[in-house]
């Protein structure tokens, strides 16, 4: 059952042997100097932590550091750990807010171009399938060639239904036309898959909101999740990501894709810093069972 | 970002002014605020290390010491450093002697290939040539339909087989195509793939070597971060690159990545992403990015918008009319729609150098929705009171406040900047006409 675990640790292991094996080898060395101070900073900026977070996450370690007047590098390391977890540990309360029993649960699937919605769509279906739910798929990207096929072929794979339209057509109309299905069909979920956008196009961006008001014409509450996509490899950028996708739609949590390359995916710390937006699962591979719930605890333990 | 830079530089400066000289420690301090502006931009921080004990270096040894604006030095050294690394190639794609020449994409899952192979092969047919389409990528689903679909739209030919069959396999059969098709072309569109991906990797070197490629070049996304360095080295040593494609440049990353790739592996960079459509393939400038990695705001992309935007025609009949006639609402009216084709305000402002920092004020389409209020009050007015708006006296003030939806103060800004703007046509008519960016001067100095 706790299987996720593992796959967080495998997921991150590339990451770890790349990056976070230097942190624990610097521990190693005994006495906390400037140097000690100076390395940390670098680990952790080329894990795209930004280097605002980063002097953030070290000044908090320092004053714990100088309060409770360590001097060994090794307890440098578990605060700093616990600083990390801290950050990351954001309650999630997308769940079951304010979702009636009958009405299906819609999570509205967003994110850059690229950023691997699709692929993350279909392992969501896939685990809400696998435990027996029912789940009808939106083809809400009608922009992209061959998208709509795409989904269609997850669908089959997954085992749900797939409402789409004709490539070009309206998105809103899919999505509501998903949701009324779920609603007749009695299925428990709906997932509607989005056009990758860059959060500066305007346009673009009103069409999401679009897309998320008339998901709740059914159902005041839809959708109860708004999950951005966001790929472990984005740098700095991501932070303006979810500030923008966030004004525009209003974020609930993050899908951390492609964890499995060698990119750490520091950028979270920054979004849960500033954003307040919780980490909810990371995608760690091609295949569909490649998907993890978002544990801060497990995050952090298997990279340091 | 430029001008947080250039004020944090300042500062620095500001403090050591009278010293008469500056230490290499003033430098350091610079160098400092210098690092940080890199490092935001997502160049990895080794190369800001080396990069940064080369300016110093050429710091040290200028005339910076003396310099009466040390910190305009300081950005003048790190832009020229940026730009020779970024290097100046000529952006096209070396092509062999017997067609067909080949290029090959590679890179990450979602970089980028799919769309950028079919933008080059777009680019390839204007410039007179005859590229064939190869589907190479057979394991993402729909990814050969998502080819054949754009290549479709744009009357390219495309090679796909179905079934199983190794990407090997399909170039070489794609390659017999080429030759009986007399392409003069082969663009090979690959499956995205981890650079640590051993099978995958070799699958690709594999390919390469069916096919001889002139071009290797790999797709990388505009907003990867430190990772970038990896992930291209592990590509180049494994398969060789002859060339970078920076996607997805239109958003508002600042694609330190490129620069990191570049200083690195010396591969250089050839062409820009800029955007959904297909022909959004630009040859690549250093002197943009850099100013771009610095924050410096990118006026020469600005430019460029506008001119593809504005319609000549219409800007040199306007230039007559207000000659001949002067300027009226209904000229303010179809300059302000001018720029809005051009896109969101937010955005143009970004690109202006000294207006960043308005941004944040500018948030929540305020200026949009500025530009809509003025249209709204034009368009409310009759088109007598267009052409002559001294007929405005109270009564048709507040009728037009009503019919637009706003209150008559608003009605009155909107004519006092039409005069504004007047005067300034006309004092400028003599010279040329400036065409459009008045309003946003404007907007901007009001804020």
């Amino acid at each position: 059952m706790f299987d996720w675990v593992k796959k967080t640790e495998s997921g991150v292991k590339r990451s770890k042997e790349a990056w976070f094996s230097k942190i624990t080898h610097l521990f190693d060395q005994g006495a906390i100097g400037e140097k000690t101070w100076d390395e940390l900073e670098e680990l952790l900026i080329s894990a795209d932590v930004g280097t605002e977070t980063t002097a953030k996450l070290l000044d908090r370690v320092k004053q714990r550091v100088k309060a409770d007047k360590l001097a060994e590098a090794l307890q440098v390391k578990s605060i700093l750990k616990k600083e990390m977890v801290n950050m990351l540990s954001i309650p999630n309360i997308s769940c079951h807010c304010g979702q009636s029993e009958e009405s299906p649960r819609v999570i509205l699937v967003v994110g850059v171009n690229g950023s691997g919605k699709t692929t993350s769509t279909a392992k969501l279906a896939y685990s809400f399938s696998s435990q027996g739910r029912k789940v009808i798929l939106a083809a809400a990207d009608t922009f992209r060639a061959a998208a709509i096929d795409q989904l269609k072929y997850w669908g089959k794979e997954v085992n749900a239904e797939v409402i789409a339209h004709k490539p070009s057509g309206d998105p809103g109309a899919v999505a509501f036309d998903a949701i009324e299905a779920a609603h007749s069909r009695h299925a428990q979920v709906v997932i509607i898959d989005t056009a990758g956008r860059l959060h500066t196009k305007f346009n673009l961006m009103e069409e999401l909101k679009k897309i998320k008001r008339i998901a709740a014409k059914h159902d005041a509450s839809a959708p109860h999740q708004v999950l951005l996509v966001m790929d472990a490899t984005t740098g700095q950028n991501g932070l303006a990501q979810a500030k923008y996708f966030t004004q525009a739609v209003g974020i609930t949590d993050i899908f951390l894709a492609k964890l499995d390359g060698t990119a750490r995916g520091g950028i979270v710390f920054a979004i849960c810093d500033e954003l307040n937006i919780p980490i909810a699962y990371i995608g760690t591979g091609e295949k569909l069972q490649d998907m993890a719930p978002f544990d801060a605890n497990a995050f952090v333990d298997a990279i340091l | 970002m430029l001008e947080i830079l250039t004020q944090k530089l300042g500062r620095v400066f500001d403090r050591l002014a009278g010293k008469g000289k500056l230490s290499e420690g003033d430098i350091d301090e610079a160098l400092r605020q210098v690092r940080l502006a890199l490092l935001e931009a997502d160049v990895n921080f080794k190369v800001v290390k080396e990069f940064l004990s080369k300016a110093k270096e050429r710091a040290l040894g200028s005339e910076l010491l003396h310099s009466l604006m040390p910190g305009q030095q300081v950005i003048k050294i790190v832009n020229e450093e940026l730009i020779a690394i970024l290097g100046k190639e000529p952006s096209h794609l070396a092509s062999v002697p017997h067609p067909p020449s080949v290029a090959l994409l590679v890179g990450l899952q979602g970089s980028g290939k799919t769309t950028t192979a079919v933008k080059l092969a777009v680019q390839l047919k204007q410039a007179g040539q005859h590229p064939l389409l190869v589907a190479a990528d057979t394991r993402r689903p729909a990814a050969i339909e998502q080819l054949k679909l754009l290549a479709k739209q744009q009357d390219i030919p495309v090679y796909s087989e179905a079934g199983k069959v190794t990407p090997t396999t399909i170039c070489e059969h794609a390659l017999k195509e080429a030759k009986e098709r007399a392409s003069t072309w082969v663009i090979v569109d690959t499956q995205g793939r981890l650079h640590v991906d051993e099978a995958m990797m070799a699958e690709l070197a594999d390919a390469k070597s069916a096919l001889q490629p002139s071009e290797v070049l790999l797709t990388v996304d505009a907003m990867t971060g430190q990772d970038a360095v990896r992930v291209a080295q592990e590509f180049h040593s494994r398969i060789g690159l002859t060339g970078l494609i920076l996607t997805k440049m239109d958003g508002d990353a600042r694609g330190g990545a490129a620069l990191s790739i570049r200083f690195i592996t010396g591969v250089p960079i050839k062409f820009m992403g800029t955007g959904e459509k297909i022909d959004a393939l630009e040859p690549f400038y250093p002197d943009r990015l850099a100013s771009r990695i610095l924050g410096m705001g990118d006026m020469l992309t600005f430019i460029e918008q506008a001119e593809k935007t504005f319609d000549q025609q219409q800007a040199k009949n306007l230039e007559k009319k207000i000659r001949n006639k002067g300027f009226d609402l209904e000229d303010l009216l179809s300059q302000m729609r001018q720029i809005r084709k051009m896109g969101p305000l937010e955005q143009l402002v970004k690109m202006m150098p000294g207006f960043s920092k308005l941004t944040p004020r500018l948030s929540d389409n305020e200026g949009e929705k500025h530009l809509e209020k003025i249209e709204a009050i034009i368009l409310s007015m009759t088109y007598e009171e267009r052409h002559n708006p001294t007929i405005l006296d109270g009564s048709r003030r507040r009728r037009i406040a009503r019919g637009s939806g706003t209150t008559p103060k608003d009605v009155n800004q909107v004519l006092d900047y039409f005069y504004q703007v007047r005067k300034l046509t006309q004092s400028l008519t003599r010279g040329k006409l400036p065409r459009n960016i008045p309003i946003l001067q404007n907007r901007n100095t009001k804020q």
